[in-house]
């Protein structure tokens, strides 16, 4: 059986909510093959209802962002509060914001 | 809206994408359906006319102990199956036939209370339990097909493939059935089935394809099974009395569409349908008469122990 993995690779899971408007992560899973990962999601993170779409994707597909460059990538933000649209009023009909 | 960025953590301009503080959030999903919500006041207990009562609860038991059954047996993979993906699945599945076993088991109770076995004075168990696990197995009238113990997971793939196709078919023409409650639990049942036939055929395919050993496993798993396939569409005198009156389903019409679809399976799989006769029955009699193999006395020993050594427990 050479060529064989004993270990299924693994897929990280996005769902989007009946209310909500776009997929979230939430969490992962190990499946042979994309199909099969929508089916695992399907069971594993909709059995109560949460979701009426899903998207898996390879976990190693995904690039991420390194802990060390947190400092140059996030802190500058830290005080720039004018970039937060806080400064004026939102009217209340105006939904999802 | 206005907010200080300080606080940010609490009060995230993003919460609100998420449902905010809604109690449907997503996470959360409410708004369960009550599979039997459309039916008036009556309706649930009422015998279609023209219909015998003693029948129409008979029928109900062959559907509903075929579902219990496997069922049963699904929920034994509980921390068993190869991965933790296919455990919750297979319990899953397990948990949506269940589902329509209390509800199948509720309507032959109401459609003849005789069917259900008498218990202690002051018992509180309902009528679907008193139907579960206060019966003997020659009361039992599921094929037997679901009874049996999965050797291993290319059985219940197996065993899951030839129930899920044999039950959607029927299920998808109960859902015609004059009967409304008959209709109903048929309608709840067709979406479940047709993913259970999906997870399976899936797997089949999977499995046939895979490795030396996995194809060998499936290959003898359905040598195993077959001999039950011809049970599954050779129809009993209820099934054919309750069919010409409207109510049921003769299961001698849905060969054609089990074998057609099972065709394609074997097809993708490359697997040839094999050609073992069926389990011979005794003197014509087999699982729709009461009629059981070995291994499901043991099965129902386990599952009814703690019932019938409490019929007046409290749960």
């Amino acid at each position: 059986m050479t060529g064989v993995k004993g270990e299924w690779p693994l897929y990280e899971v996005f769902v989007r909510g009946k209310r909500g408007l776009n997929h979230v992560h939430v969490g992962s899973l190990h499946a042979a093959d994309d199909e099969m990962a929508v089916r695992h999601a399907r069971d594993v993170y909709t059995r109560r209802n949460e979701g009426v779409s899903i998207w898996v994707v390879r976990a190693d597909a995904i690039t991420a962002s390194s802990p060390d460059e947190k400092d140059p990538l996030f802190a500058p933000s830290g005080d720039k509060v004018y970039r937060h649209p806080t400064f004026y009023d939102i009217p209340e009909d105006v939904p999802h914001l | 809206m206005s907010h200080d960025p300080e606080t940010s953590t609490q009060t995230s301009p993003y919460e609100d994408l998420y449902g905010g503080g809604d109690a449907a959030h997503w996470a959360f999903g409410t708004g369960f359906e009550d599979p039997l919500a459309g039916l008036g006041a009556g309706e649930a207990a009422a015998v279609p006319e023209g219909v015998s009562p003693r029948d129409l609860a008979t029928y109900s038991l062959m559907l509903a102990d075929d579902a219990l059954v496997m069922s049963h047996r699904l929920s034994q993979w509980c921390s068993n199956a190869p991965e933790l993906e296919d455990d919750v699945a297979l319990a899953n599945i397990a948990l949506d036939l269940l589902g329509q076993a209390r509800l199948l088991l509720t309507r032959a109770s109401a459609a003849d209370p005789a069917v259900v076995p008498t218990l202690p004075e002051g018992s509180p168990v309902p009528a679907e339990d008193a139907l579960a696990y206060f019966r003997g197995d020659q009361d039992f009238l599921n094929v037997r097909l679901v009874e049996g113990e999965d050797a291993d997971f290319a059985e219940a793939v197996v065993r899951l493939l030839v129930f899920a196709t044999w039950r959607l078919a029927l299920l998808s023409r109960l859902r015609d059935s004059s009967d409304p409650v008959l209709a109903a639990v048929a309608s709840k049942g067709v979406k479940e089935l047709t993913y259970h036939r999906d997870y399976a055929g899936r797997w089949f395919v999977t499995l046939a394809q895979g490795t030396e050993g996995s194809r060998a496993r499936l290959l003898a798993a359905l040598d195993r099974l077959w001999p039950m396939r011809p049970e599954l569409t050779k129809g009993h005198a209820v099934e054919s009395r309750l069919a010409q009156c409207g109510v049921g389903v003769d299961p001698t019409t849905v060969g054609d569409e089990v074998d057609d679809v099972l065709g394609q399976v074997f097809a993708a799989a490359d697997v040839a349908r094999p050609d073992a006769a069926g389990l011979a029955g005794v003197q014509g009699r087999t699982g729709r008469d009461g009629l059981h193999t070995e291994a499901f006395g043991r099965m129902l020993a386990e599952m009814q122990v703690v019932a019938r050594a409490h019929p007046t427990g409290r749960w």
